[in-house]
């Protein structure tokens, strides 16, 4: 099993994510430079890791979707490559417009950094099979812009069509009906703003973050 | 020629920081003041032919990195 965490300037979860996945799944997990024009053969999964890509400027990740790297993560997420943004990855992959929608400023406009319990609204995903229908799990967030908005008729979609992955049983941000996570149509392109890369094993408070990691892998 | 962009979010959506700016205008007594949106404004210098043109431009520059268009509106002004 291979995969790759993306390296932007001002990442600061990318250590956590390779760490993350090696415990979690014993990947082999290689890290490539956002400034790259080609990613390792044979990936089974891709990472956007948290942080504060090119220090936010703009708005959150925009700057970062317009990576040369971001169009070979494209192209393989086209080809059907588990591809997982978390945080501020999570706000790249909606600038590059491969997830709908877009992440405001929280609600209350405070940062926010704690643990927080998730529904898994949809356990049938390649990231979420290994919940083996459990409905809830733990992670932690750490955002200051991961409320998640998208206008009514998308919401509706998102819903109807299953691509909402997780919710906030306590909405932390004001996210719009509470979406903590979601896929693509394709099902393959997960954006999810708490960490499962901070939630891997029992001594960091949950290991429910590495059962995310062990699905999108089982899966390739 | 000289490009501004005025960047703010739509209507729609919930602009936090100006809330939090309008209530802090309140609380130093100017009750009368509603409705502020923070927005962001970019300068720039662009050679281009003619207004028309540069105009276009700018609004390509705007729909592909200056404004989210799923969440922000945008006004160019080319003199």
């Amino acid at each position: 099993m291979k995969a790759a965490v993306i390296v932007f300037p001002g990442s600061n979860c990318d250590r956590d994510c390779k760490v993350a996945i090696e415990r979690s799944t014993g990947a082999h997990v290689d890290m490539v430079w956002h400034g790259d024009t080609e990613l390792p053969d044979g990936l089974d999964l891709i990472v956007l890791p948290g942080g504060f890509s090119y220090g936010d400027y703009l708005r959150c990740g925009a700057m970062a979707a317009l990576s040369p790297v971001m169009t070979e993560v494209r192209a393989a997420a086209e080809r059907g490559v588990a591809t997982v943004g978390i945080c501020n990855g999570f706000q790249v992959l909606c600038e590059a417009r491969m997830l709908p929608g877009a992440l405001l400023r929280n609600e209350r406009l405070k940062y926010v950094c704690k643990a927080v319990e998730l529904e898994v609204t949809n356990a049938q995903t390649r990231f979420t099979a290994g919940y083996a229908g459990r409905r809830q799990v733990a992670m932690t967030v750490g955002n200051g812009e991961g409320n998640f908005f998208a206008d009514e008729p998308t919401l509706d979609r998102l819903e109807g069509e299953g691509q909402v992955v997780f919710r906030y049983l306590d909405n932390p941000n004001g996210s719009a009906r509470s979406i903590a996570g979601i896929v693509n149509a394709g099902g393959n392109v997960l954006g999810i703003m708490p960490h499962p890369d901070r939630a891997f094993e029992a001594e960091l408070g949950s290991a429910d973050g590495a059962l995310l990691f062990q699905s999108a892998l089982a899966s390739a | 020629m000289k490009a501004t962009v005025h960047v703010f979010l739509k209507p729609g959506v919930l602009d936090v920081q100006g809330k939090a700016v309008e209530q802090a205008l309140h609380g130093l007594g100017w009750g009368g003041v509603s409705g502020v949106r923070v927005g962001r404004t970019l300068e720039f210098d662009l050679a281009a032919r003619d207004r028309a043109a540069a105009e276009s431009e700018v609004k390509a520059m705007c729909d592909k990195l200056l404004a989210n268009t799923v969440i922000e509106s945008y006004r160019v002004e080319v003199a």
